[in-house]
């Protein structure tokens, strides 16, 4: 009857496969991780840690793609360098001119805020970063900044390049931080038509240079080559850089939201630098009255605004 | 003394794995590199089970995770499941010709790829293209070179 050896517990617990026990607890703690690093915030100071821990390799795995871009860079500098020199200058002379007219149209708006009784300090501050060469995970439209905690650089923060918005940082760590792009399907940003002030989100579709303005019904003043620029609604985007313009506008009657095709105003995948912005507190405290054209009236008779 | 030197060609080729993952390629190629984190993985697996297992694939995961930026948690999974998948049958699995392993590491570095692509498809909008399936069959075309090179390494350690 007694075939079965008689044996105290604890080794009969060292008999069950550790493995399997072992997989068991690291899924639920996989699953468990995960479930919190999708809702909260709290797990950034141990991926910041982590994040320190690998860098040396990530230090690394950004050299070939350094030495390639040098090299490219380099290469194109014998060329025409002369020429690139020509068009800067060119190009620096027109944003002077650009820039006196709108010292003059800062201090005007100034002056007539401050008439209205609204102190509106548009006063940002900004850091230029570069682009770290090293690859995420596939198919995500994100990129990585040489720049982190150690420069206050923080989880939300709005990143920019000289055209436009470009996204806004997902992780810091000390040294550098990722942030994902508007195309990337997680990201959305508050928008508005700079024409008339009208208001939407704007969604990444995961494809490159594609975005999504969801949400708008068939009444909605828009038209294809329209401006989009940050609402500074939500309060992480300050109101007033440019975003996007329409390409497609899929006015189809049976269906109760507008198709909205877009495309970023920034080219999200040239240049290595790019800015980040800390707005200033009043932007994001009163975001919407300061930028807001026409309101709600002028948005109710859209064909009085588009025949004009 | 003896595990810490023989422990030392194990960690180096991590660490390689680890580097080839971050190294950035020109757009059009990404889709073809192959998953050296799996691969390295699976053979240490293979090679090693007492040593490579589960607890060593979700640390590696977690690694993984931190330096592409992905859920915490994504990665880790999903090399768990692999490490365990291997431990299981590694007897099996050293007994397989290379092309039949080939095949294997298809299937188990697409289990990566399909975990990595559930959680993204439910946490956010993830849509999956043909291409993204690539690097399995890369992978599975390159292990039998990766074989017999870990395996040289493998044995040029054991000999210290």
């Amino acid at each position: 009857m007694a075939r079965v050896p008689v044996t105290n517990p604890l080794a009969r617990l060292h008999a069950a496969p550790p493995v399997t026990l072992r997989v068991i607890i690291l899924v639920i703690a996989s699953i468990f991780l995960m479930l919190v690093d999708n809702r909260t915030q709290q797990l950034e100071k141990l991926r910041a840690t982590l994040h320190t821990f690998v860098y040396p390799v990530i230090f690394l795995s950004t050299i070939p793609g350094d030495v390639f871009d040098t090299i490219n860079r380099s290469l194109l500098k014998r060329n025409n360098l002369s020429e690139e020199n020509e068009r800067l200058k060119q190009e620096n002379l027109y944003y002077k001119s650009r820039f006196e007219k709108l010292y003059a149209l800062e201090a005007d708006n100034e002056r007539l805020k401050r008439l209205l009784g609204q102190s509106d300090d548009i006063a940002e501050q900004v850091l230029l970063a570069e682009l770290v060469e090293v690859s995420l995970e596939p198919f995500t439209q994100q990129i990585v900044l040489n720049k982190g905690t150690a420069d206050n650089v923080y989880v939300g923060q709005p990143v920019i390049n000289g055209e436009g918005v470009i996204g806004q940082v997902v992780h810091a760590s000390y040294i550098q931080c990722i942030v994902t792009l508007l195309t990337d399907p997680d990201s959305a940003i508050p928008v508005m038509v700079m024409r008339n002030g009208l208001r939407g989100i704007m969604q990444g579709t995961g494809v490159r240079d594609r975005l999504n303005l969801p949400y708008l019904t068939p009444d909605a003043d828009i038209v294809v080559g329209d401006l989009l620029i940050s609402s500074g609604m939500g309060g992480r985007f300050p109101p007033g850089y440019p975003v996007a313009t329409i390409t497609s506008i899929d006015r189809n009657p049976s269906q109760e939201f507008l198709k909205i095709g877009a495309t970023p105003v920034a080219r999200l995948d040239h240049g290595r630098e790019v800015l980040l912005i800390w707005p200033g507190e009043d932007e994001l405290s009163s975001p919407p009255a300061a930028t807001d054209g026409p309101s709600e009236d002028v948005l109710a008779a859209p064909e009085a605004a588009g025949e004009r | 003394m003896l595990s810490v030197l023989g422990s030392f060609p194990l960690f180096m080729t991590v660490l390689i794995a680890l580097f080839l993952t971050g190294v950035t390629l020109p757009e059009p190629f990404i889709p073809f590199w192959p998953d050296w984190i799996v691969l390295v993985l699976i053979y240490w697996g293979m090679a090693r089970p007492g040593r490579v297992s589960v607890l060593f694939g979700w640390l590696l995961g977690l690694l993984v995770d931190v330096m592409h930026g992905s859920l915490l948690g994504q990665n880790a999974l999903a090399l768990t499941i692999i490490g365990y998948i291997v431990n299981m049958l590694h007897l099996r699995m050293r007994m397989f010709p290379l092309l039949q392993q080939s095949f294997f590491i298809v299937f188990l570095v697409a289990i990566h790829l399909g975990i990595s692509a559930w959680v993204r498809g439910i946490t956010g909008d993830f849509p999956i293209t043909l291409m993204y399936w690539m690097p399995a069959l890369v992978s599975g075309i390159i292990w039998p070179v990766l074989f017999v090179m870990l395996r040289d390494v493998r044995r040029s350690g054991l000999k210290h």
